[in-house]
């Protein structure tokens, strides 16, 4: 369990990783932030990089900007660093709420919101996030930099729409208006373990009726994504059992699960959104 | 490539390859075994130690990532033939059997303690479920990091 040899860099500037990476990417490059979840994967030679990028040495990526409109979160930024208390405020609970649900300390010291993204594996917490909010993806490479929707961005299990030769330079996530609820709610096997099943929900209450209803689904299909349907069936009620109820059962007859155990998926599709609902109701 | 280490207060230059761990270095290159490895990918915690003041999995991390830094390990614990509070507190609770998990539990708690003398049973549980322990069923091992909390924060 020792990973392959690679050539190791460690610029200290985007533009030198974007170099690096239209020189190299024909070869196999990755860029290590984190390491959480790639370097186990080099270890286990699922990933044989022959050029490894470690961009801890790059000043100014750790940062969460707050630019009003949305917040910027940066290739460097932490797991732990949604702990602290100063993101705008029913956001900023359930992004630390969550947070929390990524394994364990010393993991959420080292592995990065964008590496997660990155990485895309189906039961991420941070790829629900991106998936279920208004987020966009910032691609840099040396042919410029675009900007990816996340309705575009996940194409399978760890599969993005990123380019061999671009580096996911940061994250923004549109601002929900001041009255939004959030709720979140995730299964696992062990604390600290990954998802079997997650849901993220969010709505506006007016006049006592749920508006902008949000819901999306994790762990469960190839990639975290919304389900229409049942943001339809949720559009303009008033929030109860009954109604998070049938919401649990619409979601499980539209989804497909691609991991092992299907009848048990989707029982939990049921749970987890559900409870979800009821998150988000509790915090009005 | 050649990186040098601070490991419990001395300087290491050592030679690397990029892809060798920190966790094999540690052991390997500076001769300091107490750190063990568990599961090599970042499961188990066996390898956790402080690294500029952050505990984390040494086996998660390329050695040459840690140039330059400062690093604390399980050898760095005891001040000469006087154990770490924590350490005692493991002896008196028998908080370890086969002591294959021990070093990490140790570096992950006292980097807990460190960070919040103060912190709840709650959390510490929290904290301490980072880390596997085929022996002992926990509960001495959380007894036994409760202890060491109350000691150390108890004028003496």
């Amino acid at each position: 369990m020792k990973a392959a040899s690679f050539q190791y860099y460690a610029p200290t500037s985007i533009a030198d990783v974007v170099a690096l990476m239209a020189e190299h990417s024909d070869a196999g490059i990755r860029i290590l932030a984190g390491g959480q979840s790639l370097v186990p994967t080099m270890a286990y030679r699922l990933a044989r990089p022959a050029h490894l990028i470690d961009i801890n040495r790059i000043a100014g990526l750790d940062q969460i900007t707050d630019h009003g409109e949305f917040l910027e979160i940066g290739a460097l930024v932490r797991h732990e660093g949604f702990a602290a208390n100063r993101l705008p405020a029913r956001l900023g609970a359930i992004l630390a709420h969550i947070a929390n649900h990524i394994a364990h300390r010393p993991i959420r010291a080292r592995g990065t919101f964008c590496g997660s993204l990155a990485h895309a594996d189906p039961a991420s917490e941070w790829c629900l996030v991106a998936a279920t909010l208004e987020a966009e993806l910032i691609a840099e490479s040396a042919r410029g930099v675009r900007t990816i929707s996340s309705a575009d961005y996940f194409r399978g299990i760890m599969s993005t729409a990123l380019e061999d030769d671009e580096f996911l330079t940061s994250v923004r996530i549109r601002r929900p208006a001041d009255d939004t609820l959030f709720g979140f709610f995730e299964y696992s096997r062990r604390h600290g373990d990954f998802a079997l099943a997650a849901s993220l929900v969010s709505f506006q209450l007016t006049a006592g009726l749920m508006q902008n209803v949000r819901l999306g689904l994790g762990g469960v299909e190839d990639y975290p994504r919304r389900l229409a349907e049942v943001e339809s069936l949720l559009e303009g009620q008033s929030p109860s059992a009954a109604v998070f109820t049938r919401a649990g059962d619409l979601a499980a007859q539209h989804v497909n699960p691609s991991a092992a155990d299907v009848d048990y998926r989707i029982e939990l599709v049921k749970t987890v959104v559900e409870r979800a609902l009821q998150h988000a109701n509790e915090t009005t | 490539m050649k990186i040098t280490l601070t490991l419990n207060g001395n300087k290491h230059q050592v030679d690397v390859e990029p892809r060798h761990t920190l966790t094999d270095v540690i052991r390997d290159a500076c001769g300091y075994t107490g750190t063990h490895l568990g599961c090599e990918h970042g499961v188990c915690g066996a390898c956790t130690i402080i690294v500029d003041g952050e505990a984390i999995r040494a086996c998660l991390m390329f050695a040459i990532q840690a140039d330059g830094r400062t690093i604390r390990t399980i050898e760095g614990l005891a001040q000469g033939n006087t154990l770490h509070p924590l350490q005692e507190a493991f002896v008196k609770h028998h908080a370890l059997q086969c002591g294959y998990c021990t070093p990490g539990f140790l570096m992950l708690a006292t980097h807990a303690l460190e960070k919040n003398p103060d912190i709840t049973d709650a959390e510490l549980q929290d904290v301490l479920s980072s880390n596997l322990c085929r022996c002992t069923g926990y509960q001495n091992i959380l007894a036994a990091v409760q202890d060491a909390r109350d000691t150390m924060r108890t004028p003496s």
